[in-house]
């Protein structure tokens, strides 16, 4: 990963956005990795079909917590299908995949195959999130 | 000590993660090769030399646990799949039958998953009660604690030796002595504890010990159960099948063989059970108190050199086992993990499967540093080196 990426990453996580906000009446997911220690809760408040915000909490790694802000910047503000597609292209993207991704995502492109499934950990949450709508 | 019978160790590897198990000497290893390359038979099935050899290793394997953790009777030693599979056998196969509903079971928070969850099964098939020892503001167990949370209901204190978090010892003797005398009884998980110091059953007298082979150089899959005898015989079997029965005719004719063969259904595994006593056999020759000398010698080292540094947080300063947690400000621990990963240092991040301690400790996860006695104080300076740069942590932690 280059340099300007790995800033990128540490502000998200040293900073993270929409971290332990308030959060009244939002719909709860917990995300976590069957093999891994890291443990995060989504709280997701939807008008309509669109996510109006998403803020969360709990303990990760530096790249799980990075990827959580960095979606949750991403999605605030999409419909139901346009953050499916957004989902799906995260995913094809970790495949090494040819896709657009907006704004930050993309700096988990060349993360460590091994770490791969530490960015994955907010999208595990998400999508329960949007298979119940 | 003792590095050079250790394989691994000719590799560029710090391994500091030996709670969760330990290396493996040659010895141990060459002695299961050498099984199954030359007598792969089975045991007590036999007319041939090749599982006579095989009975006899298999039965002098179990004289050398009994005379190591000094038991009264050989056949007090039953070989298990490890600690997990003995604490399930003595919970239930044992309490199962012999707990009525409103008893009492007494455990602390600081307890890992084995010693806690088939306790939570029988509570909720049986309604038992589940009661914790408050933890002092160490997280150590206190005889007074105990006494305090004694209740005229409580018949069991199932307890780790030593905890694999926080490392403290428990006063097992000060609390079985205390607990007999109120007719409770005392489980020890001793998974952490049997590989690091010498234990006697008999002079701490308590009624029942699991442990795992694989945390002190044997082999994975092996592990013992030891319960005094007049209490093995009610134990019983939660598994059965060959080996374990005298005969069957109908489901109201079964008999089963005696102890110790009558818990230890189906074949056994062997290879382990021979490579334990090796061993046995290893870490005597070195000796137990030995080893708890050197681990001391280490964890006060390691202890001294981590305490300056700012930006770290020691969990457990105080105790008395090789076992140090602490945490990096800010950073999480399984990403320390992966930095000192870069530099072949194996240490584990995470709960260590004690859940429930983090209501008493109030931290959930932390970096565990566990050693044994072949590490040294150059790997310690090494380690020490690497997290004393909290700029270096940042930066080459992804
Ligand atoms: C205190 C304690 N009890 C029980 C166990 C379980 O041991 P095993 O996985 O060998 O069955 C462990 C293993 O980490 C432990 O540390």
């Amino acid at each position: 990963m280059t340099e300007k990426e790995r800033e990128i990453l540490m502000k998200h996580y040293l900073n993270p956005k929409n971290r332990n906000m308030p959060h009244d009446n939002y719909e709860k997911v917990n995300s976590r990795n069957e093999s891994c220690i890291d443990n995060i809760n989504l709280y997701i408040k939807w008008n309509k079909d669109i996510l109006e915000d998403i803020v969360f909490d709990g303990e990760a790694c530096a790249i799980s917590i990075a990827s959580t802000s960095i979606m949750i910047e991403n999605l605030i503000g999409k419909t139901k299908k346009e953050a499916e597609e957004y989902i799906n292209n995260f995913t094809k993207m970790l495949q090494n995949e040819d896709c657009f991704l907006p704004k930050e995502a993309e700096i988990f492109k060349n993360i460590p195959e091994a770490r791969k499934i530490c960015a994955t950990l907010p999208y595990i949450g998400i999508k329960k999130a949007i298979l119940k709508k | 000590m003792n590095r050079e019978d250790f394989p691994l160790l000719k590799q560029d590897i710090i391994y500091f993660d030996n709670s969760a198990t330990s290396l493996k000497p040659k010895i141990v290893i060459d002695k299961m090769t050498d099984y199954y390359t030359n007598y792969p038979a089975n045991a007590h099935r036999g007319d041939y030399d090749l599982s006579y050899k095989v009975d006899k290793e298999y039965e002098e394997a179990r004289e050398l646990v009994a005379n190591f953790i000094h038991a009264k009777n050989i056949e007090e030693v039953i070989f298990t799949s490890g600690t997990t599979e003995s604490l399930n056998m003595i919970v239930d196969g044992f309490f199962k039958n012999l707990l009525e509903p409103g008893d009492e079971v007494l455990l602390t928070t600081s307890e890992h998953a084995s010693n806690i969850l088939p306790w939570f099964r029988l509570s909720n098939k049986k309604d038992i009660k589940i009661g914790y020892i408050p933890l002092d503001n160490h997280y150590y167990v206190t005889l007074d604690n105990v006494k305090n949370a004694i209740t005229n209901k409580t018949k069991v204190i199932s307890i780790a030796g030593i905890t694999n978090v926080i490392g403290d010892i428990r006063p097992i003797k000060e609390i079985t002595k205390y607990a007999h005398e109120h007719n409770i009884f005392v489980v020890l998980d001793g998974a952490q504890m049997v590989p690091h110091m010498s234990i006697d059953v008999t002079n701490l007298d308590i009624d029942f010990l699991a442990f795992s082979a694989h945390k002190m150089c044997g082999p994975t899959g092996v592990g013992v159960l030891y319960g005094k005898k007049e209490f093995l015989e009610h134990l019983e079997p939660t598994i059965l099948g060959g080996g374990m029965n005298e005969s069957f005719d109908n489901p109201n004719e079964i008999y089963l063989k005696d102890l110790p063969t009558r818990l230890e259904a189906g074949t056994r595994n062997i290879a382990g059970v021979i490579g334990f006593a090796k061993t046995i056999e290893y870490l005597n020759q070195i000796g137990m108190d030995n080893i708890h000398k050197k681990e001391l010698e280490l964890r006060n080292y390691l202890i001294e050199k981590l305490l300056p540094i700012k930006h770290i947080d020691i969990i457990n300063i105080e105790s008395d086992s090789g076992i140090v947690s602490f945490n990096v400000n800010g950073i999480f621990s399984q990403d320390v993990a992966y930095y000192l990963n870069k530099y072949n240092i194996c240490v584990r991040a995470g709960n260590h499967c004690a859940k429930i301690l983090k209501s008493s400790v109030g931290i959930e996860n932390s970096v565990r540093i566990s050693l044994y006695f072949y590490n040294t104080y150059e790997e310690i300076d090494a380690l020490v080196e690497l997290l004393s740069d909290y700029d270096k942590i940042v930066k080459e932690m992804i």
